[in-house]
């Protein structure tokens, strides 16, 4: 298969990914498309150091992996302490930030 | 052979990137992001990077997908509400999604990188498997790696401080299981007087 198709499909990823992102209003599920934005751009990552032949592509993705981690970390920790407060799981109630 | 299992390791990733979306429930949403990460898993092998695919599958569709399991049975699956503050979001965000995908795909079509549509080159027999990469991350990009560690310690400490402080400075009995869903954040409390504001 060529490198194109890889390129595509992780494009496709990345465009369902942002729509989750817009639609839905649980903050788990967001935290779920944000690792599907990740991941897309992995996949491109990956098949661009295919396409030179080149192995340090896979080591960004390798770090992109850990920012995800501590991304998902970050994030369930927010949602566990949100919950403990006894505040909607809702990002369209949670809106007191907004100016 | 590898034109198949292309496609159906394709078909794997965007039907349960699909699923992450439209499921209802944030349950079945983790469960189709396991099917996701398994395809991506395979599309990293025919890519020919066997590390990053078994990275992928133990990190992953291993740890951080139980962490996720964990907490949507600690919150709870609970409906999205009916409400929109933004009228008619449920029809623009797909558009909007869709001219994302429009606008990657010009620049990938109109891309000047010749080596695009092939195969790659012929890469060495020990093309991106273990040894290699240690060697890279051990020896040329020592820093990098260094650095996302120190990373993964803050975000280890974070998640403590996040989710941690009530138990140390919270109202009594708020380590007893059970007591937080006692009582509604909204329902008149007898004996507390009924400010409705809740605890923060």
């Amino acid at each position: 298969m060529s490198i194109e198709w890889y390129i595509v499909l992780s494009s496709l990823l990345f465009a369902v990914g942002a729509m989750g992102i817009l639609i839905r209003r649980s903050p788990v599920v967001i935290l779920l498309c944000l690792e599907l934005m990740l991941n897309a751009g992995n996949l491109a990552l990956v098949a661009f150091s295919r396409m030179v032949g080149n192995q340090q592509g896979q080591i960004f993705a390798l770090v992109v992996m850990v920012v995800a981690a501590c991304e998902v970390v970050v994030g369930l920790g927010l949602i566990v302490a949100i919950f403990r407060r006894k505040l909607p799981l809702d990002v369209d109630e949670l809106r007191e930030l907004r100016g | 052979m590898e034109a198949v299992l292309f496609f159906v390791a394709a078909i794997g990733a965007l039907g349960g990137a699909i699923g992450v979306v439209a499921m209802r429930n944030p349950f079945y949403s983790v469960l189709a992001l396991i099917v996701h990460l398994f395809s991506l898993a395979v599309l990293f092998l025919l890519l020919s990077s066997a590390f990053v695919a078994a990275a992928q599958v133990v990190v992953y569709a291993g740890a951080v997908m139980v962490l996720y399991v964990f907490v949507v049975a600690y919150v709870g699956g609970g409906e999205e509400s009916a409400w929109e503050p933004i009228p008619g979001q449920q029809f623009i965000a797909p558009l909007l999604g869709i001219a994302i995908f429009i606008e990657l795909a010009v620049a990938v079509l109109a891309s000047s990188l010749l080596a695009l549509g092939t195969d790659g080159p012929d890469v060495k027999a020990g093309f991106g498997d273990p040894a290699a990469i240690g060697h890279l991350l051990l020896e040329r990009f020592l820093v990098p790696f260094e650095a996302s560690s120190i990373l993964l310690l803050l975000a280890a400490v974070g998640a403590i401080v996040l989710a941690g402080r009530q138990a140390v400075d919270g109202t009594p009995g708020a380590g007893s299981p059970g007591t937080p869903r006692e009582r509604e954040p909204g329902d008149p409390a007898p004996g507390v007087p009924t400010t409705g504001a809740p605890v923060r």
